[in-house]
């Protein structure tokens, strides 16, 4: 797996949820894996009040030369991790195009407006239907659910960068993985992130 | 140990920009560090406050921005390199300070971080730091990439030595919270000794006293400063030029926009044709280097973030200059080439380009932009911003909008910054109508309780955040005791700066280093000041409501509200619940219930939800944080909260 090139430069990553999802974490984890792998990558945040119940995004630019903007620019996302389905429709109006590849958690967070009725959530089939028209490549996988069985449904963003190693657009391994996740979180939680790492490269399916 | 510190020369990591300044300082052997907390400036202080106690460095998180100033002004005139970390409305309330510091001038390296927020992504403005520096007349610096960010950072307190003068290092959201690989350089291993020389001739910089008189010569010494800092700028490393010898366009530029900006060339082809002029040091800006490269050109372009500072400060050299270098069509903010609000980002720099140069570009097929378009309406429902779960602001709004709906003499209340400040919005039931400053909501509270002779009869709340009543909310309530104005201020007392991370303040037994402090108790300050004070759990919500009206109906003075309850995110808290929530599905009538769904309609707390088969409230245990509050909101009961196990 560690052979993979990757398919043009830079290569364009969004991560994309709704704020206490750990998509700042999982940004993190997925760069720092790709500059131990000798890339150079930038990675662009939105903080602060998007946290309280808004749309987050993560953009992550890796490059074999150079440190590029942090932001991409429009229609130029080559992969999208959405925490939250809904989310993935969302960056494609900006970011999207017909190579994109999207890899989407199926747990819907409900928008106030939803919980309040004054707008509607889509239902997963429409959701599914809508990335398919706008993408080359799709995978929905059930990482907060699975998450919830491991014992913490935080796990589903390690589940989705499991299954993003599991897609083989990026130069990603388990060792890589274990190093980068093993300074950032306490000894006696490796054992289930590796787990949660598997599990999600198991769920998706090439 | 934190990797900020890792002594291995050459040593490469993925840094933050406010990590990658961060590492600049400890590699200049910074040795005092104060600030306040503000997105998106808050890292830099946290950073430091980790290795603190291994580096040997005195941080501190100041009771607001100007406090936080003068104590790294102490630091630099006891001979110790220093530094201060704000957000962009930071450096206005250090103003005051910084105009005076740069009259007196500054010893051992000392420099200021302001972090703007360009497009206000974490803010209620789009504050410019940038004409703070001339306007004090003090050198700025601006990094363009990570790299520089901490090598620009390190050289900032060296230039800072060499002028005896304060340096700004102006960073934006982009730049501090955009992350990017970073070499590091040596770490020193410095030995120093504090003590303030005073007693040598009144006006030497280095044993005089420090002032900012006499004016005539301080200010003049203060231009002498300028002068050197514009001989050195002309030959910094940190100003770059990228393109042809030629180009049709000059593309002038500094901090993050560099990066947009090359980016936009890359997109468009445009390598041989356009030349890109990054400047590091944009106040004052060097004459020759400009010149050299504004001959080269008849099209000027300035791409840059928020007021046309660098646009304006170009053209007023180019007319200075034009006999020699001849006349030139600027673009820029001015000409509308470029947006004069929000921040940046490639694709507005490409638009601006293809605009100028005069070529097409669309970065999407129409077919796919329309349907991602019609996709994206009906699939990708707005998120409205939101109290977290488990939030004490969302309870506290409830029980100040139920007084005031209950009272009926159109109260409002008047608010400030933090995350409260979102109950403009319907998580906080649309109670606050003004917001504006730190502490400002007293202070214009304090105003309006002062307007009963003009017949005004409305009640009036200021809330007010715990950080924020030791920031500038304790000015605002004496001047109202004082004043006997009447309203009531309601401390919303979570227990830590939370908005920007708990960062500790002074109403705290624990200080940025860990170390065990004095807390200053924040009822104790307002009794002691004369005001009637209450402190309630705003998850009590009967006692609370009745509390507010009783104090609202009091028309004597100044009445002080504690609600306490520590934030659901704070460290303490956070993963813990307290109640099991569940609904008893037989009792809830949805629709047919007489409250119009109050609970998922009108509380919106994110961890309830609406089950649209079964026509009930349902929870979501992966949101709900068990807060138990909704349990005493239901009119049927139907909500339950017992004790988590």
């Amino acid at each position: 797996m560690t052979d993979i090139q990757l398919s043009k430069d830079p290569y364009n990553i969004i991560i994309t949820g709704v704020g206490g999802q750990g998509n700042v974490m999982a940004s993190r984890v997925l760069a720092n894996m790709l500059v131990e792998k000798g890339y150079r990558v930038t990675i662009g945040e939105t903080f602060g009040a998007s946290q309280r119940g808004g749309s987050v995004m993560s953009h992550l630019r890796v490059s074999k030369s150079f440190n590029w903007s942090p932001q991409i620019p429009k229609g130029r996302a080559d992969v999208v991790v959405a925490l939250e389905p809904t989310e993935a429709i969302r960056v494609l109006k900006d970011y999207g195009n017909p190579k994109v590849k999207i890899l989407s958690n199926t747990r819907a967070i409900s928008p106030v407006g939803v919980i309040a009725g004054e707008i509607d959530y889509p239902s997963m089939e429409e959701i599914r239907k809508s990335a398919q028209e706008l993408a080359s490549d799709v995978w929905f996988i059930d990482a907060t659910d699975e998450g919830l069985r491991l014992g913490n449904p935080i796990l589903g963003n390690i589940i989705m960068l499991g299954a993003l190693s599991g897609v083989g657009v990026l130069p990603m391994d388990r060792e890589g993985f274990k190093g980068v996740i093993s300074r950032s979180i306490p000894e006696d939680k490796l054992d289930i992130n590796l787990k949660a790492y598997d599990i999600g490269k198991q769920m998706v399916k090439v | 140990m934190s990797y900020l510190i890792d002594t291995n020369e050459g040593a490469k990591y993925l840094l933050m920009g406010n990590e990658a300044i961060v590492r600049g300082a400890l590699e200049a052997g910074v040795k005092v560090a104060a600030g306040y907390p503000g997105t998106p400036s808050s890292e830099i202080i946290e950073s430091l406050s980790k290795v603190g106690k291994d580096m040997n460095i005195y941080v501190e998180w100041s009771a607001n921005e100007k406090v936080a100033m003068e104590v790294a002004a102490a630091g630099s005139f006891a001979g110790l390199r220093s530094l201060c970390a704000m957000k962009q409305n930071g450096v206005n309330v250090a103003s005051d300070f910084l105009l005076h510091l740069a009259g007196s001038g500054t010893r051992a390296g000392m420099v200021i971080v302001p972090c703007d927020d360009p497009g206000a992504l974490s803010s209620v403005n789009e504050g410019e730091s940038r004409y703070f520096a001339r306007l004090v007349e003090i050198p700025l610096l601006e990094p363009g990439d990570f790299q520089e960010a901490k090598d620009m950072a390190k050289w900032a307190f060296e230039l800072s030595e060499e002028l005896r003068q304060i340096v700004m290092l102006r960073s934006v959201t982009r730049m501090s919270h955009a992350s990017g690989n970073v070499v590091f350089g040596k770490l020193p291993v410095s030995d120093v000794h504090a003590e303030f020389k005073y007693d040598g001739f009144v006006l030497d910089p280095m044993e005089g006293i420090m002032i900012s008189a006499p004016v005539d010569y301080r200010h003049a010494q203060q231009h002498e400063k300028l002068n050197k800092a514009r001989e050195i700028f002309e030959d910094c490393p940190f100003n770059t030029y990228d393109g042809p010898d030629s180009p049709e366009l000059l593309i002038i530029t500094s901090s993050a926009c560099t990066l947009y900006s090359r980016e936009a060339i890359s997109i468009l082809g445009l390598k041989d044709r356009v030349g890109l002029l990054k400047l590091g040091t944009t106040w004052p800006l060097p004459p020759k280097l400009l010149k050299k490269y504004l001959s080269k050109t008849d099209k000027i372009l300035t791409v840059e973030e928020v007021l046309p500072f660098l646009e304006e400060n170009i053209k007023v050299l180019a007319s200075e200059m034009a006999s020699e270098i001849g006349i030139k069509t600027f673009y820029g903010k001015n000409d509308g080439t470029i947006p004069m609000v929000g921040e940046l980002n490639p694709d507005i720099i490409v638009n601006a380009l293809a605009q100028v140069i005069g070529i097409d570009y669309k970065p999407m097929s129409d077919e796919y932009a329309n349907k991602a378009q019609e996709v994206a309406t009906s699939g990708a429902p707005s998120r409205e911003l939101t109290f977290c779960p488990g939030c004490p602001h969302r309870a506290s709004f409830w029980n100040i909008h139920n007084a005031l709906e209950l009272d009926g003499r159109k109260g409002f209340v008047c608010g400030d910054i933090g995350c409260y400040t979102l109950a403009i919005l319907p998580c906080g039931f649309s109670s606050l109508k003004t917001s504006h400053s730190m502490g400002s909501g007293t202070g214009i509270a304090s105003g309006f309780g002062k307007l009963g002779g003009f017949g005004f009869d409305q009640p009036i709340l200021s809330v007010c955040g715990d950080s924020t009543f030791f920031h500038t909310g304790i000015p605002a309530l004496v001047n109202a005791v004082h004043h006997s104005s009447n309203f009531t201020m309601v401390i919303l007392d979570n227990s830590g700066t939370a908005m920007t991370g708990f960062q500790p303040h002074p109403g705290l037994k624990v200080n940025a280093l860990g170390d065990e402090v004095p807390s200053i108790d924040i009822a104790e300050v307002c009794r002691a000041l004369g005001a009637r004070v209450e402190v309630r759990d705003p998850f009590d919500l009967e006692e609370t409501q009745k509390t507010i009206n009783q104090l609202i109906e009091d028309k004597q003075g100044v009445k002080v509200l504690i609600l306490r309850q520590i934030c659901a995110l704070s460290p303490e808290k956070k993963g813990k619940k307290k109640y099991e929530v569940t609904i008893d599905e037989e009792i809830c009538l949805g629709e047919n219930c007489g409250c119009n769904r109050v609970c998922t309609r009108i509380f919106r707390c994110p961890g309830l939800i609406w089950d649209k088969e079964k026509k009930v409230t349902k929870v979501d245990d992966v949101i709900c944080t068990g807060c138990g509050v909704c349990a005493d909101i239901c009119p049927a009961g139907a909500i339950k909260r017992k004790e988590a196990a």
